[in-house]
């Protein structure tokens, strides 16, 4: 492509506001993401609302090349995070989440979270706290992969049984997301302290 | 954002922190767990034959005001008769902490922790 004062007719069509995020990046909407061309579409797009190709447009095309670098960012940032895409497929099928309010009931699972919180909280206090901190890190990154698995199967066939299944799903996620950011840091500390 | 000189009072020495055998029959357990920010309660009761709830532990991994909520909680409602227990609301806990609306969530988790654990003990018993 050649550089230039963009036509702004081509760009809109293929920076339209209206389409979802996935349709945005040519991907299917589905919750399994090619990461890697999520990355290739994501360069693409970058590419065509690139400031330098705007030195000499009007303001109006310069306005919608900076709203466009802001949905394509935010549209990487939603479809990349396991929490934000679930959470987003949700919505384009009709349910709007309570992020504040609504918690899963599973005790079961919420016992397991206790335990988890107890046993960083002991780490320090292991034989190699290095070690330990990293055993809770791998079981959590183990569970999250297990549940973004149930949730690909969800999205598969969306019925009204599997939306709210998915729902549970992401509650339980946003725990182990919570979780996780504690893990990462006390490894970072133990990391500083160990030098 | 300023906590409260309650919240902090209660933060920095909480009350009751601790577990009771769940085995127990005679304690009720409520587990509950914020999403928004993920944090997680646990509050147990000790309850005598007569209904009265004779003591209270919790442990939360939260924030302040989730740590004071339920802290507040386990000395309000020791004394209290499993009824009297039921009737506390979150509002009387926010507003004793004077906790921001940002904060109130915290103080809804108390509540449905003390509901979870009084649930707990009732099904526990024989009836």
């Amino acid at each position: 492509m050649r550089d230039g004062c963009p036509k702004v007719a081509v760009f809109f069509d293929m920076l339209d506001f209206s389409k979802n995020y996935f349709e945005l990046f040519g991907l299917p909407v589905s919750y399994i993401v090619d990461a890697n061309a999520l990355s290739d579409r994501y360069r693409d797009l970058q590419r065509i609302v690139h400031p330098d190709r705007f030195a000499n447009a009007t303001d109006q095309e310069r306005r919608i090349s900076v709203q466009g670098a802001a949905l394509i960012n935010e549209a990487l940032e939603t479809l990349k995070d396991p929490i934000a895409r679930g959470s987003y497929l949700l919505t384009l099928h009709g349910v709007e989440m309570d992020a504040q309010n609504e918690s899963t009931q599973d005790m079961g699972f919420l016992m397991q979270q206790m335990e988890l919180r107890e046993q960083l909280e002991e780490v320090r206090r292991q034989d190699d706290p290095y070690e330990a901190v990293l055993d809770i890190s791998n079981r959590v990154n183990k569970q999250i992969t297990s549940l973004v698995g149930q949730m690909a199967v969800q999205f598969e066939t969306p019925t009204d049984d599997q939306l709210a299944a998915a729902r549970e799903i992401l509650r339980k996620m946003r725990f182990l997301q919570k979780l996780r950011s504690e893990a990462e840091t006390v490894e970072a500390e133990l990391e500083d302290e160990l030098g | 954002m300023a906590y409260s000189d309650k919240v902090l009072d209660h933060y920095e020495n909480p009350r009751n922190v601790g577990t009771f055998d769940n085995e127990d029959t005679s304690v009720g357990t409520g587990m509950v767990g914020a999403p928004a920010c993920g944090d997680v309660m646990r509050l147990q009761i000790k309850v005598s034959d007569a209904g009265v709830i004779e003591d209270a532990r919790f442990k939360t991994y939260g924030c302040g005001s989730a740590i004071a909520s339920s802290s507040l909680l386990t000395e309000w409602v020791k004394g209290k008769t499993l009824d009297e227990a039921q009737q506390i609301k979150n509002s009387e806990i926010a507003e004793e902490l004077a906790l921001p609306p940002v904060k109130v969530h915290c103080s809804v988790l108390a509540e449905d922790a003390i509901k979870a654990a009084i649930k707990d003990y009732a099904e526990k018993r024989p009836k």
